[in-house]
C-alpha cells in the first residue's frame, strides 16, 4: 500500500468518513475509493453494495479479481430519554455493535443504576448533543415523550444527517410533533424523515419487543438499498 | 457500514512508517469454509518482527509474519493461501478446517 493511501484512509476513518480500498490481488495495483466518489466509479454497484453490508469482499471484475476492503465507521446510537424502553433498547444495540449513549436531564431516570455500562448524559439536549458528534452513522431516537427534551433533540438529529431518526408516541402525539417541529424551523423533508410511530409493526407489547422492532426498523435504514426501502414504506 | 472493534493497526502502520520503519501490511482477502476471521481481517508488522492484529486468530500468524518480513525486504506483493483439512484443523487452531488467502504487501 502507497504511503500516500495509507494516510488519506486513516484521514477518512478519523473523519467518520467510509472509504473502500480496492486492490488487484494479482498485480497488487491499489486505490482508494471515498464515499463521496463511489457513485461516479466504475465499479459503483459492487462498491454500493459492499459498504452497506460493511463487509469486505473480493469480486470478479472483468476476468480481474479485486479485493474491497471496506472501512465504515462503527455506528452510533444515540437514545434520547432514560425511559423503560431505553433499557431494553441500549444493551441490544450494544450487542449489535453500536456504540449507544443515553441523553435525559431528567437525573431521577438517567441513574446509572437504571443503566448499567451505558454511557448516560444528564444534560438536556441542547448541551448534552453537540459534543457526540452526531453525523450520518448515527441512529436517533428520542423516546421521553416530553416536547421540552424531544423536540430540539429532533431538530440537531435533522441537522446532523442521521441514518435514521425514529420518534415514540401515537399518531395522535405525532402530529401534534410535526406541527410543532415545522413551527421552529423543521422542514416537509425532515419531518418525513422520523419514523413514528417507532419501529417496525411487529405487535410490539413489552418494552423488550418495542426494543426489537426499533433495532430491527434501525437495521432495515442501513442495510437496505434506498429503493427497497423506498417500496417497504 | 461496519461495525467494526478493531484495534487501530492501520494507524500504528502510518506512525511506524513516518518513524522510518520497514512496514508490511497483510489482509485476509478470501475465505472458505469456515476460516475463523473474516475478509479484511488485517494484521500490520515492521522489520523488527513486532506485529499488531489478526489474520487467523492465530494459527497461521507465524508464517505470515515471516512472509510479510520478505516482502518489506524485496518490495514484491505476495498472495498467500493457507489451508487446512477438517482432520489437521484441531492441531493448528482451525476448529472445523478452512481456507484463507492473505494478501501480503509492503507500505511504501
Amino acid at each position: 500500500m502507497k504511503f500516500e493511501i495509507l494516510q488519506q484512509l486513516n484521514a477518512e476513518r478519523a473523519a467518520r468518513r467510509p472509504a473502500i480500498v480496492v486492490t488487484d490481488t494479482a498485480t497488487g495495483a491499489q486505490r482508494l475509493v471515498k464515499a463521496a466518489d463511489i457513485a461516479a466509479d466504475p465499479l459503483a454497484a459492487e462498491l454500493d453494495k459492499q459498504l452497506r453490508m460493511g463487509k469486505s469482499a473480493t469480486v470478479d471484475a472483468g476476468g480481474q479479481k479485486l479485493f474491497l476492503n471496506v472501512y465504515a465507521p462503527t455506528a452510533k446510537l444515540v437514545i434520547v430519554g432514560a425511559v423503560h424502553i431505553s433499557q431494553a433498547l441500549a444493551p441490544l444495540a450494544r450487542s449489535l455493535g453500536y456504540d449507544v449513549t443515553v441523553v435525559d436531564p431528567r437525573t431521577a431516570f438517567a441513574s446509572p443504576e437504571r443503566f448499567p455500562d451505558v454511557p448516560l448524559i444528564a444534560e438536556w439536549p441542547d448541551v448534552a448533543l453537540p459534543p457526540l458528534n452526531i453525523d450520518h452513522y448515527t441512529a436517533f431516537v428520542a423516546l421521553t415523550h416530553d416536547p421540552k427534551i424531544d423536540d430540539p433533540a429532533l431538530l440537531h438529529a435533522f441537522a446532523r444527517d442521521c441514518f435514521y431518526i425514529g420518534a415514540l408516541g401515537s399518531k395522535k402525539t405525532h402530529a401534534k410533533r410535526l406541527e410543532r417541529l415545522k413551527g421552529q424551523g423543521a422542514s416537509d423533508a425532515d419531518l418525513g424523515r422520523i419514523h413514528a410511530p417507532i419501529g417496525l409493526a411487529i405487535g410490539a407489547v413489552s418494552p423488550s419487543e418495542i426494543a426489537v422492532s426499533i433495532m430491527a426498523e434501525i437495521t432495515a435504514a442501513l442495510r437496505l438499498p434506498a429503493s427497497s426501502k423506498a417500496a417497504a414504506a | 457500514m461496519q461495525l467494526d472493534r478493531d484495534e487501530d493497526i492501520l494507524r500504528a502502520a502510518e506512525a511506524w512508517r513516518k518513524a522510518g520503519r520497514g512496514v508490511a501490511l497483510a489482509t485476509v482477502v478470501e475465505t472458505w469454509g469456515s476460516a475463523p476471521r473474516p475478509a479484511g481481517s488485517s494484521l500490520v508488522i515492521n522489520d523488527e518482527g513486532t506485529f499488531l492484529g489478526s489474520v487467523s486468530g492465530g494459527c497461521v500468524e507465524g508464517a505470515v509474519v515471516t512472509e510479510a518480513l520478505d516482502v518489506i525486504d524485496s518490495g514484491t506483493p505476495k498472495l498467500l493461501e493457507f489451508g487446512v483439512a477438517d482432520e489437521a484443523a484441531w492441531k493448528v487452531g482451525l476448529s472445523c478446517g478452512g481456507t484463507i488467502r492473505v494478501f501480503v504487501e509492503k507500505v511504501d
